[in-house]
């Protein structure tokens, strides 16, 4: 099995602005869990969306479990959260249940179609993740927190290796919002998934993450958390209030 | 007609032709049509008619009536479709002014033939406004088998086409090649587009392909379930709006679009009630 889950090379990242990332190199290996922080425009999202192909590499390259990414074709060990409110459509008229079977496609070959046994895997994961009651349910009448709880279960229901979520809490309460970061905390723990979540939610990060990257444009920082949190240069760039944060819970 | 019964009226030739045509385009359209309207892409058919509109016209000009017209217009419609989908890509254009601009070309090459050729402007006209009494035993078959095609593509895409409908950029990472899918998508609708211009004209083609999708929304709980009232409503406008067009002379296609459009506002009435008296 790799244990080397992502690598990128002096990647580079040119939207129609400018370069929005460069020479972004570093490893994520297996179990790895990945805080991605950074002021807003920093270039976080883009660099998950780099990594998952969703938005062209103008330089340098990137890897998954050892493939470069131009011909990775083995998606079924990948799952992505981005944010959900921005992803829904509100009429859309899926129920709970067929948006969490969207999940499996990964796994299949092409009819793509799911059979019984795929049920009994959606319906499991509604039970882990606590929302079996919801999944006759459509979409759109679903509360922030539900839905981002579905939108997990889409990105876990095929048992991913590697979990990338991309500001997955941002429109929840602080209720709500701890309960996900325990949840995934958990994935990471029993299941083992190697997760790497951007966020700008810097008390939440500091309850699970092994691995901080601070980013703005280039990595300023990349390493194990309590590096990050005895850094100096973090402790002035990121700030002491929200260094002491992140690093007092864990 | 009035004093016919309408079992006499079913046993004409050319009315069941009608008949099964109509439902089968309808069955075709209102299935595309939900993952055109969920995919903000409904405008799609108005602008593929106005090009079919144009290819009818250069049809026209080189002596190719009826089915013989599809020979010009199915190739021409088909890479209109391909061209818009590639004016959208990476976000060169936004979908609406690439469908405006497709559109235009297509508006324009048709005036253009009409007013140059004079002596075809009647038949052109007629494709306006669709004359699906018309049909002929030819359009029948082609229409089926294309029907019969379209739907196995369908089908056999059906989960790639839910996952680009529900979020492209998920389908992405769930490993479908969503540039691929979305080319089948258009290019079915180009089909369809072409093959509902006899039943409803070009002037009401989008009307087939939005209005039941519009429709099935409104009450559906489910994606499959939304699909099958989309089809259910397409149909059906299809047959009683045939039969009410020849029970009182009215013209099919706008009777259909009629009819299409009340069951519209029952459903869009029906889901207000349910929502302002929820259980």
């Amino acid at each position: 099995m790799h244990d080397e889950i992502v690598r990128t090379e002096q990647l580079a990242c040119c939207y129609r602005e400018g370069r929005v990332l460069e020479d972004i190199s570093f490893r994520v290996k297996r179990g790895d869990y990945v805080g991605i922080v950074g002021p807003n425009g920093s270039g976080k999202s883009t660099l998950v969306k780099a990594l998952l192909g969703l938005v062209d590499i103008s330089s340098g390259g990137a890897a998954l479990f050892g493939s470069p990414l131009a011909g990775f074709r083995d998606w079924r060990r990948v799952g992505y959260l981005p944010q959900s409110l921005h992803l829904v459509n509100p009429v859309f008229p899926a129920t709970v249940h067929e948006t969490v079977g969207l999940g499996l496609l990964s796994l299949k070959r092409f009819p793509k179609s799911l059979n019984s046994g795929d049920r009994i895997k959606i319906d499991d994961t509604l039970e882990e993740l606590g929302i079996y009651d919801l999944r006759l349910k459509l979409i759109g009448e679903l509360s922030g927190g539900q839905l981002q709880r579905v939108l997990l279960a889409r990105a876990i229901v095929n048992n991913p290796e590697l979990l990338v979520l991309d500001e997955p809490t941002a429109a929840l309460d602080p209720e709500t919002r701890e309960r996900f970061y325990t949840m995934i905390g958990n994935l990471n723990r029993t299941r083992g998934v190697t997760v790497m979540l951007v966020t700008h939610d810097s008390g939440a990060i500091g309850l699970h993450a092994s691995k901080m990257l601070y980013l703005d444009k280039k990595i300023l920082f990349y390493g194990s958390f309590e590096e990050f949190c005895h850094s100096p240069e973090m402790s002035s760039m990121f700030g002491e209030h929200s260094q002491h944060l992140m690093c007092h819970r864990h | 007609m009035n004093n016919m019964n309408l079992l006499e009226i079913l046993s004409y030739g050319f009315i069941q032709r009608a008949l099964l045509a109509g439902t089968l385009i309808a069955l075709l359209c209102s299935v595309l049509g939900v993952f055109l309207v969920l995919r903000r892409m409904s405008l799609i058919g108005d602008g593929l008619a106005h090009v079919t509109f144009g290819s009818t016209a250069i049809a026209l000009a080189l002596k190719l009536y009826s089915a013989m017209s599809l020979l010009v217009s199915m190739p021409v419609v088909l890479l209109a479709s391909l061209g818009i989908l590639k004016l959208t890509e990476k976000n060169r254009l936004s979908g609406d002014a690439a469908i405006g601009i497709v559109s235009a070309l297509g508006i324009s090459v048709g005036i253009i033939l009409a007013s140059v050729g004079g002596g075809y402007n009647v038949d052109l006209l007629s494709y306006l406004f669709g004359n699906i009494l018309s049909i002929s035993r030819e359009e029948v078959v082609i229409a089926a088998l294309l029907c019969v095609g379209v739907l196995l593509l369908l089908t056999l895409y059906y989960q790639e086409l839910f996952a680009i409908s529900f979020s492209e950029e998920l389908a992405k990472v769930s490993g479908i090649r969503t540039s691929f899918i979305n080319s089948v998508l258009v290019l079915l609708t180009a089909l369809s587009v072409v093959l509902a211009m006899k039943l409803v004209g070009i002037m009401l083609i989008s009307s087939m392909l939005i209005v039941p999708a519009a429709s099935a929304l409104q009450l559906a709980r489910g994606f499959r379930v939304c699909i099958v009232l989309a089809a259910l409503q397409g149909c059906g406008s299809v047959i009683i709006g045939i039969v009410i067009s020849i029970l009182t002379n009215l013209p099919a296609s706008a009777t259909i679009v009629v009819v299409n459009l009340t069951l519209f506002l029952i459903s869009y009435l029906v889901r207000r009630t349910i929502y302002s008296n929820p259980a």
